[in-house]
């Protein structure tokens, strides 16, 4: 379309046209986004300011009180919290993306059955977080616990522990977990990277005489960035919020020694209301936002389409 | 740093070891052949690691309750109890109801997703036009988020609509946050057909709406299944929205049923486990059907 050609005037009217045309088709799409996506977050945040009683009576704006009370509520150590959220984030993410990328080299490899070990890796992708918990729960109790008993009988562990017993190793057992789930998802990403890597610029760095480390760091990691930064960034998002894996695990023990900010939300929607664990949200809205603009800035998804 | 692959000067290293031909490449990737034994204990290995929960379900779902439980445990139980599959239904788990909701939000919030996702995704891959670069970011924007961070201003929002503690809750919710994903792969299908096959039709007198189901649908078919199955299998797996928004414990889907019962003193672990394998087993299946497509819909084009 000439649109230089037009008057401004007649250019506004055919962009007006031609977005009115557009409109019934992403009338729907548009519809359950605003409705049940942007509503929801406006409301949690007008939420997080208002006073709510526990059963969801509203009396009056709160102001920041809401906050306040989300960050100093006595009976919760918030500084570890945060530390818990922080050290529960970097270390599942980097723990997934490091092996990961050592996994996506193993299935890039050309071996017998390497169908059925890709179908392998894409299980705990697709099975409930819940359920895999579930096993983990199950297989590390103290008593009876067949992942226990493998411990002691491989002797990597004198007697059976009980690690969904105390806060710490209960965490630790979690974060176990979340690598276990977040692999797959992971390893594919970076196997996607991997065909974008020439094969000959591989052998030119053979002939060259670099060895297999050599190639690595400086051909083939390069090539990667961009599918390590996608993944590096949707799993920060999904660790981040993610509740099943803690709440199955830890979820039994008292106090707050392995909550991270998101778990909190939960403990306080039910033991403080609405409006207290509205503003942690918030707070934690705020975050994913964050990561969500660097997402945007650096791996610039919408250049292509 | 742009997510445009830039190639890294290869490197030339002082002492050439010349003389030795380059071997020959024999898959994608920076594949070389290796030694087929350590391949195949890798092999091995990666499958017992990632199997291992579930062969724990699985095995676990055909022990009987005190074997399960029996201290000191063993690795392999006196009987195999293939009977706990019928015997389950009616156990304290109480499975059926939570497989009912679990079936029919799942199947309500595809349905829906596809209603919604078809046009739109058809259109920004076919058409210019103002703000269909912001309808995108909206997309990828809601891909990102997740209903657990907005759980509770969700549950404010179904009380307001006064569908709270309802499956038509769930289903709005599960379609809502998976809909980007199916835009994204839909829009990747629609765009790979040729211009040229719509404006045939066209030119023949077909209208928008019967090119897009006589001409492109039945081209983009493949995309249509993955948005399927990758709708269905995480809706199926929702937990962190239903938890706060399913209150009544006979309408909650199994993701939230089945974890009540494993704090219990006397936990019959063999039902949950055989529930478990009967919820896991088909969305695995499902999924691996798709497993090739997934990457390009979950990180929206930004790795091909």
């Amino acid at each position: 379309m000439a649109t230089a050609l037009h008057p401004p005037e007649v250019r506004r009217r055919g962009r007006g046209r031609a977005l009115l045309a557009a409109l019934p088709w992403l009338a729907p799409a548009l519809v359950l986004i605003i409705g049940v996506v942007l509503y929801p977050a406006g409301y949690m945040i007008y939420t997080a300011f208002r006073k709510i009683t526990k059963i969801g009576v509203e009396t009056g704006a709160a102001g920041w009180s809401n906050f306040r009370t989300a960050l100093t509520f006595p009976a919760v150590p918030i500084g570890k919290v945060f530390l818990n959220t922080f050290v529960w984030t970097v270390v599942v993410v980097v723990a997934t993306v490091l092996l990961s990328l050592a996994l996506a080299q193993f299935l890039d490899k050309t071996f017998r059955g390497r169908k059925l070990v890709r179908l392998a890796v894409v299980v705990p992708w697709a099975a409930s977080v819940v359920m895999t918990s579930t096993v983990f729960y199950y297989g590390l109790n103290r008593d009876y616990g067949l992942i226990n008993k493998a411990l002691v009988d491989l002797g990597i562990l004198s007697a059976p522990y009980g690690f969904t017993q105390n806060a710490t190793s209960a965490f630790w057992v979690a974060v176990f977990v979340a690598v276990f789930v977040s692999l797959p998802f992971t390893t594919y990403t970076v196997l996607a990277g991997l065909q974008s890597v020439p094969g000959e610029v591989l052998e030119a760095a053979q002939v060259d005489g670099a060895g297999p480390a050599v190639r690595y760091l400086r051909v083939v990691l390069p090539i990667l960035r961009p599918a390590i930064a996608v993944a590096t960034l949707i799993n920060i998002i999904n660790v981040f919020n993610s509740l099943p894996i803690l709440r199955v695990l830890t979820g039994s023990l008292p106090g707050y020694g392995a909550d991270i900010t998101t778990t909190l939300i939960f403990k306080y929607k039910t033991a403080l209301g609405p409006g207290v664990s509205s503003a942690l949200s918030v707070v934690n809205f705020l975050v994913v936002l964050v990561i969500i603009a660097i997402y945007l800035a650096v791996v610039r998804p919408t250049r292509e389409v | 740093m742009t997510a445009t692959p830039s190639i890294a000067p290869v490197p030339t290293v002082r002492d050439r070891r010349t003389g030795r031909p380059p071997r020959r490449r024999a898959g994608g990737g920076a594949s070389r052949r290796s030694n087929p034994v350590a391949m195949a204990i890798g092999a091995v290995v990666i499958v017992v690691v990632f199997l291992l929960p579930y062969v724990i379900m699985l095995s676990g779902s055909l022990r009987s309750q005190p074997d399960i439980t029996h201290i000191p445990p063993t690795y392999f139980g006196p009987s195999v109890l293939f009977r706990n599959y019928l015997t389950m239904w009616s156990s304290s788990v109480d499975p059926v109801k939570g497989l009912i909701a679990t079936v029919v939000i799942s199947t309500f919030a595809t349905l829906l997703v596809l209603v919604c996702a078809t046009p739109a995704a058809y259109y920004t891959a076919r058409f210019r036009f103002p703000g269909r670069l912001a309808f995108l970011l909206l997309v990828l924007v809601t891909q990102m988020l997740q209903p657990t961070v907005l759980a509770v201003g969700l549950f404010r929002e179904m009380l307001q609509l006064g569908i709270n503690d309802t499956w038509l809750a769930m289903i709005l919710i599960n379609a809502a946050f998976n809909l980007a994903f199916a835009v994204w792969i839909m829009q990747s299908f629609f765009a790979a057909v040729p211009k040229e096959i719509d404006e045939a039709a066209t030119i023949d007198g077909a209208g928008k709406l019967q090119v897009l189901f006589r001409v492109s649908l039945p081209l983009v078919w493949p995309g249509i299944v993955t948005a399927v199955i990758f709708v269905f299998v995480a809706s199926w797996n929702e937990y962190a929205a239903s938890s706060v928004i399913m209150t009544s414990n006979d309408k909650q889907p199994l993701t939230v049923t089945l974890p009540r019962f494993i704090g219990l003193y006397n936990a019959e672990w063999q039902y949950i486990f055989g529930v478990s394998v009967v919820a896991v087993l088909p969305v695995v299946v499902l999924f691996a059907v798709i497993e090739k497509r997934l990457i390009g819909g979950l990180t929206a084009g930004a790795v091909k």
